[in-house]
């Protein structure tokens, strides 16, 4: 019965967090509870992390999760969703609309929510340009901005500009007052931290005595001695009537200086407030995880609230088990015997009309073995990674890889389930510890340890 | 010599996390192999050159990793600074700093600016002749088209000065499809093959540059054939479990857990060739798709820049 107990396996992942209570339901009740005190107290959760690691399918399952769960208006908000996702939340092509994902989604996902999902994307043109309506001292200097061959340019190219719309827009949302809780995935940027920085960094360009130097050939600019190096090269090298048009089009662009500096300030300020906080999310691949890592400190050194950790695409911790892995070893060493006493007793092979060859079953079993010798080297550095992030944050989930993509409510309330740590379904007692497949090693007993979700993989599809 | 390693300008990019670092440190490894003088740069400074070749910091001035080999990490103010020494021949060369920073900030407000700068430095090696091949592990598919179509819009925005004599010859070598490439990496999954597709589009929309080919990265092998894979279906069943179990001294739930590891690899292939056939169908058909496996021992570092180098060299001969 105790397969799992004891050994190598439960090893210095035990120590930390989890303790004693790891292996078992409290583990479990445990992640559900602070998850829940954590989205029922906050009213916005920022999604970061590095490139490619499914930030957008946290947050519609965290989202997803909320609403049925916990109740109230939830909106997320994301950038760029895989197409079947959008589709899934009926968001493809609706722009910065939010709309409600309808409640026959959630019944057909065999689930009645307490509360109300909405989701929409994040349009970053559409959002410029309603930030240049709203600022511009008057529609004239709105519409000439607009028009101006310079703002598509600049607002697009702009370093951070993405990342200052998605959290101007997150502001906004949050000023309206229309949703309980907020989740926004973050676009992907070269720095996942350069979001946090972009409301700064929008105030200080508006404000920045650069700004004011380039303006400057409109007013004389030889009376500025400090300026005069810069001109003297920047007109060699670009051309003054490119300068010109630049400065311009900066000059148009100051009008907005007050109420965007304005604006960025409140942003900053709503990011620091009590009522926010931030999800990592990560792979357990060598380069994400040293990226989140960073992000975990970095949050860490701005006094930000960093509220849970996802390990996302997560292998079985069955993978890492050193039993299984025995089991492995000697199918591959046996694989000719074993081959003997199995082909005998395999049915017909259609096509060829006899049974298998048994040099055809050996190497199957071989390849059986050698599979998993593959993947228990993932596992196994995912498994010390794990431990590594596990130790920088006390909340932190864990979610099986799932192979296909997530593309309906209900695979999404199924990583949400795995995120609060239980299979959603099953009565609380009986749910185990399967946010980490470290503590999965440790558990009792393996079936619900590897439940039915972090069977997905397994299991045809 | 592949064809591929004949060219003498490369950009490789794609969807962030599908090992665009690791493939372009390949492609210059392999260069630097068949005795061609290469530079890999990467396009943001984020260390993750080093990171592949477990080197060194790799400066704006490059680092040599071996004899063919000279690894460098774009700066755009240093590149600004040698284009003002050798290009504009603006004396003041030495008290720069104060130009340079104003430069930096006309180049966050300006379209274009530091676009140019990247792709003119590394035109510049080409034209110059320091290299036979230049790798580029550039930005991921947002700031690509933006960093390629910097030329030509800055050809349309800039109207005299010498930034603009200079986009000529620059649009001259980045357009000629003998001498650079984009090499558009994925992996065979929903997303990065439908970013892969968008980029070969806008490519060819918005950027003067050719599509060298597309690398098809951590493709999982086919386990079985048809014959084999009805016999590892038959093994799981309970009778067939509990013989193995018995004749390996082992249980059912840990032989099970064992064929999980093959499960999981037969149904990620099969998601993943859905995923291959659309890009193959989407991507102009003379295009090269080339496929690189999934490396189940250490997923970066040399020895991964190696066995790709490795897979990429036999993909490229057949």
């Amino acid at each position: 019965m105790s397969r799992r107990d004891g050994g190598p396996g439960s090893g210095p992942g035990a120590r930390r967090s989890a303790g004693a209570g790891r292996a078992g339901p409290s583990v479990a009740q445990d992640q559900t509870r602070r998850l829940e005190q954590l989205l029922s107290a906050k009213e916005i959760v920022v999604t970061c992390g590095p490139g490619g690691v499914g930030k957008t399918t946290i947050s519609a399952a965290l989202a997803a999760t909320a609403a049925a769960r916990l109740g109230g208006r939830v909106l997320v908000l994301t950038v760029d969703p895989a197409r079947r996702l959008a589709d899934a939340l009926g968001i493809a092509g609706l722009g910065n609309t939010a709309r409600r994902v309808p409640d026959e989604a959630f019944a057909e996902a065999g689930v009645r929510p307490k509360g109300e999902l909405y989701a929409a994307m994040l349009d970053m043109s559409e959002s410029w340009d309603g930030l240049v309506r709203r600022y511009a001292p008057d529609p004239g200097t709105a519409g000439q901005i607009l028009s101006n061959p310079l703002y598509k340019n600049i607002t697009q190219r702009f370093a951070q500009g993405h990342d200052y719309i998605a959290m101007e827009r997150l502001y906004e949302l949050h000023e309206q007052g229309d949703y309980d809780l907020l989740v926004v995935d973050t676009p992907p940027s070269l720095n996942a931290l350069d979001l946090l920085d972009a409301p700064g960094r929008m105030a200080e360009f508006f404000s920045s005595r650069l700004l004011r130097w380039l303006i400057v050939p409109y007013r004389s600019r030889l009376v500025n001695l400090a300026s005069r190096p810069f001109y003297q090269v920047a007109d060699r090298v670009l051309g003054s009537q490119f300068l010109e048009d630049l400065a311009g089009f900066f000059i148009l662009f100051q009008t907005m200086r007050e109420g965007f500096v304005a604006r960025a300030d409140a942003v900053n300020r709503l990011l620091r407030d009590v009522r926010t906080t931030f999800v990592i999310v990560t792979t357990l691949e060598a380069v994400p995880a040293v990226d989140a890592e960073q992000l975990i400190e970095s949050l860490r050194a701005r006094r930000l609230h960093l509220g849970l950790l996802v390990c996302n695409r997560v292998l079985p911790g069955s993978f890492s088990d050193p039993s299984v892995g025995r089991t492995a070893e000697l199918l591959g060493q046996r694989s000719s015997e074993l081959a003997e006493s199995l082909a005998a007793r395999l049915p017909l092979d259609k096509a060829a009309a006899s049974r298998p060859a048994t040099d055809t079953v050996a190497r199957v079993l071989n390849e059986v073995a050698r599979s998993f010798a593959n993947f228990r080297l993932v596992a196994t550095r995912e498994a010390e990674l794990l431990e590594e992030l596990s130790t920088a944050h006390e909340v932190t989930a864990a979610v099986p890889y799932h192979p296909g993509n997530v593309t309906d409510l209900r695979s999404l309330l199924e990583v949400g389930a795995r995120i609060w740590g239980d299979e959603g379904d099953a009565p609380s007692g009986q749910a185990s510890a399967t946010d980490r497949p470290r503590g999965r090693r440790g558990a009792g007993s393996s079936k619900e340890a590897t439940g039915p979700a972090a069977q997905g993989p397994s299991s045809d599809h | 010599m592949p064809e591929l390693l004949s060219y003498k300008l490369l950009f490789v990019t794609g969807k962030g996390g599908v090992g665009k670092t690791t493939v372009a440190a390949a492609i210059a490894l392999l260069a630097s192999e068949h005795g061609r003088r290469t530079l890999v740069c990467e396009a943001e400074p984020k260390g993750d050159l080093a990171r592949a070749f477990e080197c060194g910091p790799t400066p704006f001035g490059g680092l040599r990793i071996s004899e063919d080999l000279v690894a460098m990490s774009m700066d755009t103010e240093a590149s600004l600074r040698e284009y003002l020494r050798v290009v504009a021949r603006v004396p003041t060369v030495g008290h720069i700093s104060p130009v340079a920073r104003a430069f930096d900030f006309v180049a966050t407000a300006a379209p274009g600016i530091r676009e140019i700068l990247t792709v003119g430095k590394l035109s510049f090696e080409v034209r110059e002749g320091h290299y036979d091949l230049v790798v580029v592990d550039a930005s991921s598919t947002g700031s690509v088209v933006g960093q390629l179509a910097a030329p030509t819009g800055i050809n349309e925005l800039i109207r005299v000065g010498l930034v603009r004599s200079q986009t000529d010859w620059i649009l001259e070598i980045l357009g000629d499809p003998s001498r650079t490439g984009a090499v558009v990496v994925t992996t065979p999954e929903e997303m990065p093959v439908t970013e892969a597709i968008d980029l070969a589009g806008r490519l060819a929309e918005e950027t003067p540059v050719h599509l060298a080919c597309v690398v098809a990265n951590r493709v999982l092998p086919e386990l079985f054939g048809r014959s084999e894979e009805q016999i590892f279906n038959e093994l799981g069943r309970p009778a067939r479990l509990d013989l193995i179990a018995r004749e390996l001294d082992s249980s059912r739930e840990l032989v099970e857990d064992v064929l999980a590891a093959a499960r999981l690899a037969v149904t990620v292939r099969r998601d993943g060739v859905s995923h291959l056939e659309r890009l193959r169908a989407e991507i102009p058909a003379e295009v090269p798709l080339l496929y690189l496996p999934y490396l189940f021992a250490r997923a970066h570092g040399l020895r991964a820049v190696r066995q790709v180098a490795r897979a990429l060299s036999e993909e490229l001969l057949t």
